[in-house]
């Protein structure tokens, strides 16, 4: 055997990446390989693959641009197990943006590779179909609000034909909120803040979550105008588009990213207030994904300034301590693209503790991913599923809600909590907050802590 | 032929646990090492140590080498192929087998991350003491074969003094246990295989001392604005009679780095150089311990000095100085770690030829060291991008080795030779010395089956030396 050795040949053949907007060089060569990020990466937890490890994938990332591999399967599929869920940047000791990489990456394997099968489906149908147009999400929120208060689903359910779906939508179907009237609909552009207003403020209603959980939108608005803020309700917003960046549509990505420039910039608020994870991270990003895009590049800049969530917005801008009191022991879940992806950690613990009679126990491994990842449950839902099983094995016993900042987190942990037939509720940390002010103003009302709210996620409606 | 080879693997380890593509050994060509990657064959991921007894048996049958693998996150290049062995990772064997908190002992399986044993019985007040600034995601059995150290080696010893016995895979596939009582009659093969890389046999089960939380530790942050002043502080802290848990040291580009990183403590700018100095123990006495270390640094013009004020500086402290080598990232596309060891008094002196040798080469280069114990590790910083710079790089590390050497030290501390030190054994070890090495080694492994060209240097020319009987 030869030991002759042989060194890496400096800037050999070419890149190919072939499409525009490629992986940045300056973010992959900032990787030293050191591998600091294995232990965080739950799909390298989960497997013990090198390419489905951070520093793995950011290597095929590397060898492609050097021209070392070509884009197939053996790239594509690392680069699609990632969740996304940003564990290893918090790892990372020098930094490497791998989320970013790796949407970037999907970006050019999503020209390259185009998708075929039942993902493809699901990505052409929701991503390029329904989510850009708050008309269809609404109408798909009609449908669901028929199917739930009109008995089909009590017909459904007893006649068991979810059995049609797959399992992992069943899962989901069964943890479904009560579908309400979306926000943007129910509300007029602009609510006035109770008593003298302090901000203006603009809110991010989102696409699923105003359909899907427009009761969190509610609380969040009821919030907000509660502590001095007018809030608007942008009509030109639309979906952030982060799923599609996550997918690697980021032609789809950038026209959502203008649109919403748009509509919030002429909206003329100081911030722009975000209640779900994902969300905030996608809209704090825009001037990365139009960063070659000179008639949008600093208006991006302008906008991500202006994007915070909603704990730390609360915390910044100051709060009234609610009077009600909330009995309830809660865990708290950092959803990734909170803690990770935006370093909020704190904000919604201190919000939490300043509930009256909240008891806030801590999880082991709260950071940790718990599968949900947009629409990877959806679209891996393998891997999710096996993600989602640690996951629960970290949230204690006795506790009787878990608390999260993120739609998604939501579900997926409803659906944990529900197939392990455990009880606690999955609520969101702004609708404690709300139900403590509205505990405030009726205390005799206190039959059951979320009583009088509409999502009771992880129970049949 | 091939195909056989990968039929085999799965029959014996199961489908999902065997990488065959070209594209999914791409991920396996190098470790911490980037340098000089290579083409495995074949990865697999046994579960057992019985799987890894049988693929053993069956490469060795088929006089195929292979190279065992822990999260591959060594320096040296321990597990990186040459071209063509099987990659054992051992990674899917990752069970704590068996705690004795009574007999102060663990029993893990080689893919044990270090770090998660400390974690593992923390809440009972003990620990696992080598501390690799790796810990969070190295495995125990990489910790072995490379005879890993850490920043705490200074007072409590590197992996070697904390193993009590293992289960180890001979290369014909064998399963043998070794040790198992402190201080087992004999030769201390123990001793023999820890750190031998990988080349005389895979460690499939490994049982490791426990200790003890120190009642309490106190630590220390000093800063300098002349690299000497600092150098000379730490020989005089041990001079003094302290031996601190831990004492190390960063110079200016090294803090640059850390500053630049994910870890970022704040340190005042302008400093040439910074001492982190750690004392631990029974509480009653720290006290003087640390009014003692102030006393030495400001006697060597120490711009400030500070003590930790609470466990949560205290880890942000050591959080930016554990991740100092990878968060040269920040500040360099590329990095080459040395790991040379000094006498500590020379410590001045050979800082001086390192600058020089930095200054000649074009090359930065950041010192992060364990200084209490004489280990340096320059980070010597280039761009791979730029033709020629990599050849140039590692002409410096070897430069580097051999001041080193010269000033009556070694070429490695902690992180093993591999196959980037092979060449610098010769600046340590006369021909003879190495060959004494390499019959050690035949009696293992005598295909070269087991991690070949790793360790130690081909006989090159000087096997006709070799021969010839000299110093009667």
């Amino acid at each position: 055997m030869s030991v002759t050795p042989r060194f890496e040949p400096a800037c050999e053949a070419k890149s190919h990446y072939l499409w525009e907007d490629p992986p940045d060089e300056d973010k992959f060569s900032a990787c030293v390989h050191c591998g600091m990020c294995l232990e965080s990466c739950p799909t390298y937890l989960e497997t013990g693959l090198e390419q489905h490890s951070p520093r793995g994938r950011v290597h095929l990332i590397k060898s492609v641009a050097r021209g070392k591999m070509e884009i197939g399967e053996g790239f594509r599929e690392p680069i699609d197990s990632c969740l996304d869920c940003r564990a290893c940047e918090t790892a990372c000791p020098s930094g490497v943006q791998v989320g970013t990489l790796i949407e970037q990456a999907r970006g050019q394997i999503f020209q390259a590779l185009p998708q075929t099968g039942s993902k493809a489906v699901i990505q052409r149908f929701f991503l390029r179909g329904v989510f850009p147009y708050p008309k269809r999400l609404y109408a798909i929120g009609r449908l669901l609000r028929l199917y739930q208060k009109s008995g089909m689903r009590t017909l459904v359910r007893k006649a068991g034909l979810l059995k049609v779906l797959p399992k992992h939508l069943q899962e989901m179907e069964l943890v479904l909120p009560e579908v309400q009237e979306p926000v943007r609909k129910k509300y007029p552009e602009i609510i006035p803040a109770e008593g003298k207003r302090k901000k203006r403020v603009a809110l991010f209603v989102g696409c699923v979550m105003d359909v899907v959980f427009g009761g969190i939108n509610e609380a969040t608005l009821s919030v907000l105008t509660r502590n001095g803020c007018e809030v608007a309700v942008p009509r030109g917003q639309r979906c952030c588009g982060a799923l599609h960046v996550h997918a690697g549509d980021r032609e789809q990505g950038k026209r959502l990213a203008r649109q919403n420039i748009d509509a919030f910039l002429a909206a003329r608020v100081e911030k722009v207030v975000v209640n779900a994870a994902g969300c905030g991270c996608a809209l704090k990003e825009y001037p990365e994904l139009l960063r070659h895009d000179p008639a949008y590049r600093e208006k991006a800049e302008e906008f991500a300034a202006k994007v915070e969530d909603v704990c730390r917005f609360l915390m910044e801008h100051g709060y009234e301590i609610p009077k009600g009191s909330l009995p309830v022991r809660v865990t708290y879940h950092d959803a990734c693209h909170l803690a990770h992806g935006q370093g909020i950690r704190e904000e919604p613990r201190q919000i939490l503790k300043s509930i009256r009679g909240v008891e806030l126990v801590e999880m082991a491994q709260s950071d940790r991913c718990c599968g949900s990842a947009g629409i990877y449950n959806l679209t891996n839902p393998v891997m999710a599923s096996r993600v989602l099983e640690e996951k629960m094995a970290f949230v204690p016993p006795n506790v009787e809600m878990i608390a999260m900042g993120n739609p998604g987190c939501m579900l997926q942990m409803a659906a944990g909590v529900k197939k392990h037939g455990r009880s606690e509720t999955v609520v969101h940390t702004v609708q404690l907050l709300h139900r403590a002010y509205q505990l405030g103003e009726r205390p005799n009302e206190a039959d059951g802590a979320m009583a009088g709210t509409h999502e009771k996620i992880g129970k049949e409606g | 032929m091939a195909d056989r080879l990968i039929q085999e693997l799965q029959n014996i380890a199961g489908t999902d646990a065997v990488l065959h593509r070209k594209e999914d050994l791409i991920a396996y060509e190098c470790d911490g090492y980037t340098l000089q990657p290579g083409a495995a064959r074949a990865v697999v991921l046994p579960s057992t140590t019985e799987e890894v007894s049988r693929i053993v048996r069956y490469l060795h049958e088929r006089k195929i080498p292979f190279i065992p693998r822990g999260a591959g996150t060594g320096l040296s290049g321990g597990a990186v192929p040459l071209g063509g062995e099987v990659i054992i990772s051992l990674v899917r064997m990752r069970k704590l087998l068996h705690l004795d908190l009574q007999n102060r002992l663990a029993v893990v399986q080689p893919g044990f991350v270090n770090l998660k044993l400390t974690h593992s019985v923390a809440d009972k007040g003990y620990y696992y003491a080598p501390d690799p600034s790796s810990q969070y995601a190295c495995t125990i059995g990489g910790n072995v074969a490379e005879n890993a150290g850490g920043a705490h080696c200074l007072k409590y010893g590197v992996t070697t003094n904390h193993i009590l016995g293992m289960e180890v895979v001979l290369a014909n596939g064998d399963v043998v246990r070794i040790g198992g009582v402190p201080d087992a009659p004999g030769y201390d093969l123990l001793g023999l295989l820890t750190g031998s890389e990988g080349t005389l046999g895979i460690v499939t089960e490994i049982t490791v001392r426990i200790l003890k939380n120190p009642e309490d530790k106190k630590t220390v942050l000093a800063y300098f604005d002349r690299v000497e002043d600092a150098s000379f502080t730490v020989s005089d802290i041990i001079w003094a009679g302290i031996v601190p848990a831990a004492l190390e040291m960063m110079d200016k580009t090294a803090i640059e780095g850390v500053e630049a990183g994910n870890y970022p403590v704040g340190h005042p700018k302008g400093l040439e150089a910074l001492l982190l100095i750690e004392v631990d123990g029974i509480s009653a006495g720290l006290d003087e311990q640390i009014a003692e270390i102030v006393k030495v640094c400001q006697k060597r013009n120490v711009r400030e000095v500070k003590v930790a004020q609470s466990e949560q500086e205290r880890a942000r402290w050591w959080a930016n100085r554990k991740t100092a080598f990878p968060a040269m990232g920040a500040i360099s596309p590329d990095y080459l770690v040395q790991d040379g060891v000094i006498p500590r008094s020379r410590l001045p002196e050979v800082l001086d030829k390192v600058n020089q040798i930095s200054r000649e080469s074009g090359l930065r280069i950041a010192n992060v060291f364990h200084a209490g114990d004489g280990n340096l590790h320059p980070l010597i910083l280039f761009d791979s991008r730029r033709p020629g710079e990599t050849e140039l790089a590692l002409r410096v590390g070897s430069q580097v080795l051999k001041v080193c050497a010269d000033a009556g030290g070694s070429i490695t501390g902690e992180h093993g030779v591999g196959i980037e030190k092979r060449d610098e054994m010769r600046f340590v070890f006369s021909e003879e010395e190495l060959e004494a090495q390499r019959q050690i080694r035949d009696v293992f492994n005598p295909d070269h089956l087991l991690n070949p060209g790793k360790l130690l240097p081909q006989p090159g020319r000087c096997a006709e030396v070799r021969k010839t009987p000299e110093r009667a």
